[in-house]
């Protein structure tokens, strides 16, 4: 403690020689402090191969080892750096890498995300990736999503008003707007309808959790006026009843969204209507 | 310098400049280099012949034996599962009785149980009670989501707990029954 008070008070008289000396001093210890270059972390990924150039080969699963600290920390990064490194034939889809786009959507480990927003577990697991399950494959970890788009099409999916104001936006208050939150945030990944077993089972029907949570997030819109028809759509048998109120659709969406709840808001109009 | 644009070696050309300014030879590999992938021109109309036949031979990507167990579709599948268990026990039942109605009515059925082992009995018991335990709680999770109650994900989570307690509780009491 003295001694700190000692030199305390005798800095301002040596603080012009003092200055350069511990300038020195620091850089010296910041050049040290450097650490040298990190341990190789190796991690295995098994990702699923399928090369339509070979159709009657079966899909396989293929390794790719890569070292961790000569990598990003998402699983996308691993994927481009294999991609760049490895093998350049290995195919993703893949644009914004900060999960606004939905293109990098796969299943990752055993759960349905988007590679950019999924962190790379750092042990020393093999890691699993496969395509969105259930879909056809186009190559690698591309699925067609063609389907999945036409299901969004057909349920019209933007505003809908026979009697526009005439001079200005259409107005909504504040608590019709809040009214949308949690839906208009979806970015179309595919990956709750491709975790739904009930889409697995009926896709040819049922529209599934994406195309539903859109459909409602028109009929919840104030200022659409064609709920009614937009609900006289959903009522048969598939396009809507398949949802059996799993959950997988809310517990596997990239971006936090709850397409189960509205499904089941949809159900609970058109039983009250 | 239009030519070489147009042909597409602008970029290369320029390169190769570049490093003759430096001192260093001429890197006329970056002009003469070959493309390893040869192209082959096509007509726009025989796109769709090839995606067609691409799709013919596509597979389905795998589902349920690569997905990640989660307690939200496990408890689908079981729900299922019981259902049909519990209705295929309860119209083959009556059926039958329907067919049968000496061997299969309650005191032949009294009889038959009251001679098995007791081991026998707490197992058959078990099997009886804890599908149809949770079937009916699960139903009651099943209506409270019908009503629009515990629609968020840990709503989803805790119902499907309590509902597995309240399962093994309920099938300790109909066993001890």
């Amino acid at each position: 403690m003295q001694a700190a008070l000692a030199r305390a008070s005798l800095r301002p008289a040596f603080a012009t020689a003092a200055r350069p000396a511990r300038a020195f001093a620091s850089s010296a210890t910041r050049a040290q402090a450097v650490p040298a270059d990190k341990p190789v972390l190796e991690k295995t990924f098994k990702i699923y191969r399928w090369n339509p150039d070979e159709p009657d080969k079966k899909p396989t699963l293929q390794n790719y080892t890569i070292d961790l600290n000569q990598c990003g920390p998402m699983v996308l990064d691993a994927l481009i750096k294999i991609k760049n490194e490895l093998d350049p034939t290995l195919t993703f889809r893949r644009s914004c890498r900060e999960g606004i786009c939905g293109s990098c959507a796969m299943n990752i480990n055993g759960q349905n995300t988007l590679a950019c927003l999924c962190r790379i577990d750092r042990d020393s697991k093999d890691s699993k990736i496969y395509p969105l399950p259930h879909m056809y494959v186009v190559k690698d970890l591309v699925p067609d999503l063609t389907l999945f788009y036409k299901q969004y099409k057909s349920i019209e999916p933007y505003l809908q008003n026979d009697n526009p104001p005439a001079d200005r936006e259409f107005l909504q208050s504040p608590e019709d707007r809040r009214k949308l939150d949690g839906m208009y945030e979806c970015i179309l990944c595919a990956c709750c309808s491709t975790s739904c077993p009930s889409y697995w089972w009926n896709q040819d029907e049922y529209l599934g959790p994406a195309t539903l949570m859109a459909a409602y997030r028109w009929m919840a819109d104030s200022r659409d006026t064609y709920t009614a028809q937009r609900k006289e759509k959903l009522q048969n048998e598939m396009s809507l009843y398949r949802c059996h109120t799993i959950f997988n659709c809310a517990r596997t969406c990239p971006k936090g969204l709850n397409p189960a709840a509205a499904i089941a808001k949809i159900k609970l109009e058109l039983a009250t209507e | 310098m239009i030519v070489a644009r147009t042909v597409g070696l602008g970029a290369a050309l320029r390169r190769s400049a570049l490093v003759s300014q430096t001192g260093r030879p001429l890197a006329l590999r970056n002009v003469l280099s070959k493309r390893s992938i040869q192209t082959q021109s096509l007509p726009p109309s025989a796109e769709e012949q090839i995606l067609n036949s691409q799709r013919l031979k596509r597979p389905s990507s795998p589902h349920f034996t690569i997905y990640q167990p989660q307690l939200t579709w496990i408890a689908s599948i079981a729900n299922r599962v019981t259902g049909v268990g519990l209705s295929v026990l309860l119209y083959g039942y009556a059926l039958a009785y329907l067919v049968a109605p000496g061997t299969f009515d309650s005191a032949h059925v009294i009889e038959f149980v009251a001679g098995l082992p007791d081991a026998v009995k707490y197992a058959g018991k078990t099997i009886l009670a804890a599908p149809f335990a949770f079937h009916s709680w699960n139903g009651l999770r099943h209506l409270s989501w019908d009503m629009g109650k515990f629609l968020s994900l840990k709503g989803a989570y805790q119902t499907g707990y309590a509902v597995l307690g309240l399962t093994a509780v309920t099938t300790v009491g109909l066993v001890m029954m």
